[in-house]
């Protein structure tokens, strides 16, 4: 084991993870939206906001599925050892991480059932960068309308058809972050 | 050490606490839904406000400005004590004024100041199954959400008006958010009901019956009615013996031992806002 695996928690924690919960309370509260995360330092090629989530949401009871190059001994060394999430393959997760072509295709993680549609997985998708831009935002949490460089636009509207089950997504740069739950409207430019 | 230093932040464990923010953002993605939660027991007692008290120690922050209310009032024993509760357990700054507070937990009212962006209102919850009394049984319960199966909630407000000529329900009255989740709104009084399409963040926390629900900011809050008896957000025709404002929503106050009573706003920041703004344009 690495020395970075043990490194690049938060310091604090019960201050900064209530500090990150709570601008992806706000990013999933107003879709589109975005948002900056700080306190962790996962290993490359994870960003510091897709480190803060799992730091502030994986912990024993939410199996991790790592996606395409996030699927690296230094992330599941890092992850293991700061939330002890076991580490699964896509139906079984709870969360998601990775780039949008590693964790595709979509239709085999868990969207809920009609009893609990809260059993549904929660993608984390690494982007190279976020922008109000693109495609058109409405729904649930929005005034009237925000722009989201989303990386498709059928599979979330294929998503959205599904409410209430289907897949709630964070969408990470760098250490920002912001979300959209399952509920948005997404229409193309 | 100081006292605050005793406690981990906000009181509850870590562990506890991941585990109701993993239901507070399921729960603003399928607004109206009840998430299952497993709640704690909290060192007061169940109906106190064990549910809002969990909610709100998930989502404060050490930068936040704490109010809490209580039927609309900051000093009534309920809200004192929890204010109290997170002084000593968060070292979180309080406020009564509902402009300046970030996190505002209430039982039972919505502030008459319309809330905005950045804030979060935080519900507690007594019995949060709006079906509860018109079916017992949970696995029922969750079939007719899952169904959208709500005719059962129809026929009981259609009795009201077979009964009493008009829908009789004064509080708690049933909302359907976003057209789909039909929702206990929690006690609060049907005249609030319409402030719930508002831009803060609202979180309902039941801490007895293990539910956390959510209605994200700028969504549909439509209270159930019928075409030929329209829902209406009403209260007794008076204003307030303090304040005069004929648009809050009053207590009834009883003065004496004779029954003298007065009428007074319930929110009681709003109440002394409106004071002390009289107050200074008699002065200026």
């Amino acid at each position: 084991m690495e020395m970075r695996t043990l490194t690049g928690g938060f310091a604090d924690t019960p201050r900064e993870a209530a500090i990150a919960f709570r601008a992806m309370l706000e990013a999933m509260a107003r879709p589109g939206r975005i948002f900056e995360m700080a306190g962790a330092a996962p290993p490359a090629p994870m960003s510091v906001a897709a480190g803060g989530a799992l730091l502030v949401l994986a912990d024993g009871t939410t199996p991790v599925h790592l996606a395409g190059g996030h699927d690296a001994p230094a992330i599941r060394d890092w992850i293991t050892f700061h939330t002890g999430a076991p580490l699964v393959a896509r139906e079984e997760a709870a969360l998601a991480v990775g780039d949008w072509a590693g964790l595709l295709p979509l239709d085999a993680y868990r969207i809920g059932v009609p009893d609990y549609p809260d059993r549904s997985a929660t993608l984390i998708v690494e982007m190279a960068a976020l922008a109000p831009s693109g495609a058109w935002l409405t729904g649930p949490g929005i005034a009237t309308a925000h722009r989201l460089n989303l990386p498709d636009v059928a599979v979330f509207r294929a998503n959205r058809a599904l409410f209430p089950l289907g897949l709630d997504f964070f969408f990470t740069a760098g250490a920002r972050l912001a979300a959209l739950p399952r509920t948005t409207i997404v229409e193309a430019d | 050490m100081t006292e605050t230093d005793q406690y981990n932040f906000a009181y509850l464990d870590e562990h506890t606490k991941r585990m109701i923010r993993r239901a507070l953002l399921k729960a603003l993605a399928i607004p109206g839904y009840q998430v299952p939660f497993a709640s704690r027991e909290m060192p007061m007692p169940y109906g106190w406000g064990t549910g809002g008290v969990q909610v709100t120690a998930s989502v404060l922050t050490p930068n936040d400005s704490l109010k809490v209310i209580d039927q609309g009032a900051d000093d009534t024993t309920n809200a004192v004590s929890i204010r109290r509760f997170f002084q000593k357990t968060a070292g979180v700054s309080t406020t009564t004024r509902t402009t300046e507070a970030s996190v505002i937990q209430t039982r039972h009212r919505i502030p008459e100041d319309p809330l905005r962006e950045g804030q979060i209102l935080v519900y507690q919850v007594p019995i949060p199954e709006p079906l509860r009394f018109l079916e017992p049984r949970e696995t029922e319960t969750r079939k007719m959400h899952a169904l959208e199966e709500y005719g059962l909630m129809h026929v009981k407000l259609y009795e009201d008006i077979a009964r009493h000529g008009e829908i009789a329900t004064a509080y708690a009255y049933p909302v359907k958010v976003e057209g789909r989740y039909v929702m206990d709104p929690s006690p609060i009084p049907k005249f609030d009901n319409p402030k719930m399409e508002m831009a803060a963040i609202q979180l309902f926390g039941a801490g007895r019956e293990q539910r956390i629900y959510a209605v994200p900011p700028h969504t549909r809050v439509v209270s159930l009615d019928f075409e030929d008896h329209p829902f209406e957000a009403r209260k007794g025709g008076l204003s307030c013996a303090l304040c005069g404002s004929e648009e809050s929503y009053l207590d009834e106050v009883i003065v004496d031992d004779a029954g003298g009573r007065m009428f007074v706003c319930s929110d009681t920041d709003h109440c002394e806002g409106r004071r002390s703004q009289a107050c200074t344009e008699a002065e200026g």
